[in-house]
């Protein structure tokens, strides 16, 4: 730690910290910072399913038809739940965020109150949205 | 000399340090991008649902057809730009080592520009049926 001292009359003196992640308690505003992060990462490597998805529908029937097989079996379906859960809560943290933006919602009992709908938010929007796609078009293909 | 400068360090500025003059610019890009992907996605998860199960030749003509199209074109670009910042972001927080990180750096920008315009070809070859 050798760049985190100075000298100071010929004295090793060591510099003053901040204080790191780890030293705090996990809140839930944290751990969801930190999901927000997590799902970006997660939307940003699942576009190559939308562009995968794009480019063998412009490619013909056969391309379409290897996509709908991928969409539909066990693997797939996981991927695509996980990947519309992503979307939904990455789209209310980012939401979440704006509010803060405009300094609202910052206090204790906001920002937790806040933080817990856009997790409770998603989950739930996530699965109705699934109901939906099951009950009227029998899920994907 | 502006005022703003002095807070940089001689040593700092020799190296090449400081700070680089353009951070509230990413933070406006992010703040536009994410508004707009709002009403996007929302748009993309209904077009998706609407697109589910149904047969090649539906979807090529749904997804080809100019309004359809141009949403998923707004989509995309969108996306593409808030993805690029974001994950740029994400590696300057982590990737300390120089050479990872400008490979890195790199790296992020060849797969957002291949992605979008993969994704914009397909949209567009779609809608202009070629």
């Amino acid at each position: 730690m050798a760049e985190l001292e100075a000298r100071a009359g010929g004295v090793q003196r060591p510099r003053p910290l901040s204080p790191h992640l780890s030293i705090y308690r996990p809140t839930l505003t944290m751990m969801m910072s930190i999901v927000h992060r997590i799902t970006g990462a997660a939307l940003y490597a699942g576009t190559l399913l939308l562009a995968w998805w794009l480019i063998a529908a412009a490619s013909g029937p056969n391309a379409y038809a290897g996509v709908e097989w991928f969409m539909g079996s066990i693997i797939g379906r996981l991927i695509l739940f996980g990947y519309t859960w992503a979307l939904i809560h990455h789209m209310l943290g980012g939401i979440r965020h704006l509010v803060w933006d405009t300094t609202h919602g910052l206090e204790p009992a906001e920002r937790e109150m806040l933080t817990l709908t856009t997790l409770v938010g998603s989950v739930a929007l996530t699965l109705i949205l699934w109901a939906i796609g099951y009950l009227m078009i029998g899920g994907p293909r | 000399m502006s005022n703003a400068r002095h807070i940089v360090t001689p040593m700092r500025r020799v190296r090449g340090l400081g700070a680089a003059r353009s951070g509230t610019g990413h933070f406006w890009s992010m703040r536009v991008t994410s508004v707009a992907a709002i009403p996007l996605t929302i748009a993309l998860v209904v077009i998706v649902f609407a697109l589910m199960g149904r047969s090649h030749a539906a979807v090529v003509q749904i997804l080809g057809s100019p309004i359809i199209a141009v949403v998923m074109l707004l989509f995309i670009l969108n996306s593409a730009y808030h993805m690029w910042i974001g994950m740029q972001e994400i590696i300057l927080d982590y990737v300390h080592e120089d050479n990872l990180k400008f490979v890195s750096l790199m790296a992020n920008t060849f797969f957002t520009f291949a992605v979008a315009l993969a994704c914009a070809f397909a949209i567009l070859k779609l809608a202009f049926g070629v």
